[in-house]
């Protein structure tokens, strides 16, 4: 078996108390306005998001358009267990987590199963389908509130729930993409025939990451309601998965701490930008394009390149003087 | 007779996202990417029309004439400005800029109109007709009319002229026809051209039927229109027209008789299922991979 105990792993650890304590610190000496405070939650619930959509995406290699589909299935799920049951907290919330990551991941595996025979656009346009039909089967559901919405949802979620719940997230992800079946999907990303060839069961691997990815995101939904108390299905629209999707685009396709910080960025970029209101759907498209204009551009790739191998370069001539 | 009222609804319904989809459709054949801002175009389509109709008063031919001038030139300028230079990128960089214009299209109708929905009296106006106990309204019929010209002209257009058939030849294979003579950036041009003044032409019928028009007017029927590319099968035209009139006779048939708000839910429904059976679509070619 291999030591739990590295340095890598104790460095991660230090880290990840170092940011709750950081959390913590401003929260209490007043750092926070109550408006970056109400940002904390939303912040971690899409930084879950964006992770599991990662895994689809950007390791899959499969195109979803249909992550909040996922997402509110859980949500509704977990919420609906919530009203339903009189618990104690500490025994509700996991419970409810539990369930509607369960409701997800089904969920997840009844989308897979297509996946198996479509691919490209043909399977994007499925797991959009999928998405709309969740939402116009749940505006219809009169037992979860239809359009109206389903209200009296407990508020349990803080921001210490929603970040051990996103690390957790992060860990099993990073772990299962740099496992012997993390390199798994990758092949199937790179080359299916090749990987199919090679002996790697692709549609195992495949329902795999469509399992996983709806799993996370079904608890990331079930956080989010309990954060507003409400649950509409008009937020879990295809906007919604588009806003996902852009966060694992713009991180920088299989990569899991630029859908973080990408995650990050698009939570917060809106409210900076509240003071101006109209403008701010109109900035933020002008963003969106020019960042994609500017990861293609050739010039302003090569200038990219010469910046950081640069710093590769003053990194390694730093080594071999300690080296020395 | 109920029956066949709803069946004319449904032909016209569809025959409106034929058109959309055919700009989809079209623009996949050529390029290998989803213009998700198309449906936007017939937003754009529709506010151009009722400027030009309320405020600058131009009659209604030349209010149509305008909307399909000005989409055309938007969808040219979209094309040179955001997808040009990531001609080569990786196709989702493309689908993200796309969806990046459809958001910039969006709010700056947003800025511009504001968030409330306007008026739009229809450009042309039919009498409606009385077929025995058959009422048909004025609207469906010069939509059936309009599109099935429209369609006839496309489809000569694509097989008998020169620049047509550089349209077939890019979407078959770019860098032979470009070894063959084919001014691939011009045809590329063109394809837009013509998917976004289709678009315009869809927004007018549109708003002849619904009468109004708001920032996203263009987002629902785009993303009907999208699946109806993808049901005929993207990249061929003759599947954008069927999958377009299957999409709206389906939609409306389930609207009268099963239920109005899962009318959608089945429309979608149908996706999947007739995508699990022929995975390219109805008229898709399939495609035989190789190693």
């Amino acid at each position: 078996m291999k030591k739990l105990l590295t340095k890598k792993n104790l460095a991660a650890l230090l880290l990840i108390i170092a940011i709750y304590a950081l959390l913590f610190a401003c929260d209490h000496l007043g750092v926070f306005n109550r408006q970056s405070k109400a940002l904390l939650v939303p912040i971690g619930i899409n930084i879950m998001l964006a992770v599991s959509l990662s895994l689809l995406v950007g390791f899959l290699g499969e195109l979803s358009l249909g992550h909040a589909g996922f997402m509110s299935v859980g949500a509704y799920a977990g919420c609906m267990f919530t009203i339903h049951m009189d618990l104690p907290m500490a025994v509700e919330l996991p419970l409810a987590m539990l369930l509607g990551g369960v409701v997800a991941a089904v969920f997840g595996f009844l989308i897979g199963i297509p996946a198996l025979r479509l691919k490209g656009d043909y399977l994007a346009i499925v797991t959009l389908a999928f998405g709309e039909i969740i939402r116009s089967v749940l505006n219809n559901l009169g037992l979860v509130g239809g359009s109206g919405g389903l209200n009296g949802i407990p508020k349990y979620s803080n921001y210490t729930i929603v970040y051990v719940m996103m690390v957790i997230t992060i860990i099993v992800i990073a772990n299962l993409v740099h496992s012997r079946h993390g390199r798994a999907i990758c092949s199937i990303r790179d080359n299916v025939i090749a990987s199919e060839a090679m002996g790697i069961p692709v549609v195992y691997y495949k329902l795999m990451a469509f399992v996983a990815a709806a799993f996370f995101a079904g608890i990331a939904g079930v956080l989010y309601g309990h954060n507003l108390g409400i649950l509409k299905p008009s937020t879990f629209d295809f906007n919604k998965s588009i806003e996902i999707l852009v966060m694992v685009v713009m991180g920088g396709m299989g990569s899991l701490p630029g859908a973080v910080i990408a995650a990050i960025i698009i939570t917060v970029l809106p409210e900076a930008l509240r003071g101006l209101s109209d403008y701010r759907m109109l900035i933020y498209a002008v963003v969106l394009i020019a960042m994609m204009l500017l990861n293609n551009n050739a010039r302003f790739n090569s200038f990219k390149q010469r910046l950081f191998s640069k710093r590769a370069a003053r990194q390694g001539a730093q080594l071999t003087k300690e080296g020395e | 007779m109920e029956f066949l009222a709803q069946i004319i609804n449904g032909l016209s319904l569809g025959s409106i996202y034929a058109l959309i989809a055919l700009g989809y459709t079209m623009v996949y054949g050529i390029c290998k990417m989803l213009n998700f801002a198309h449906g936007d175009i017939i937003m754009v389509g529709a506010y151009t029309l009722s400027v030009a109709m309320s405020t600058l008063h131009f009659p209604p031919f030349l209010s149509i004439l305008t909307s399909m001038v000005v989409c055309a030139m938007l969808g040219v300028i979209i094309e040179r400005v955001a997808y040009k230079p990531l001609r080569n990128a990786s196709p989702l960089a493309v689908l993200i800029t796309a969806i990046g214009v459809s958001y910039f299209l969006e709010s700056s109708a947003l800025l511009i109109f504001g968030s409330t929905q306007r008026n739009v009296q229809s450009a042309i106006s039919f009498p409606s007709v009385q077929l025995g106990e058959l009422n048909i309204s004025g609207n469906a019929i010069m939509t059936l009319i309009v599109t099935i010209i429209l369609m006839i002209g496309l489809n000569w257009f694509i097989n008998n002229t020169m620049t047509g058939k550089a349209m077939l030849a890019v979407s078959e294979d770019k860098g032979a026809a470009q070894l063959m003579g084919v001014n691939v950036n011009f045809t590329i041009a063109i394809t837009f051209l013509i998917g976004s003044a289709l678009a315009a032409v869809a927004g007018v019928l549109f708003i002849s039927s619904y009468h109004f028009v708001g920032p996203y007017t263009g987002a629902m029927p785009g993303i009907k229109a999208f699946v109806a590319a993808v049901l005929g099968g993207i990249g061929s035209v003759p599947g954008a027209m069927l999958g377009g009139i299957l999409l709206g006779l389906i939609e409306s048939l389930a609207k009268a008789y099963i239920s109005t708000q899962l009318a959608d839910a089945i429309v979608f429904g149908v996706l999947i299922v007739v995508l699990l059976v022929k995975p390219t679509g109805l008229l898709g070619k399939k495609i035989t991979e190789k190693v």
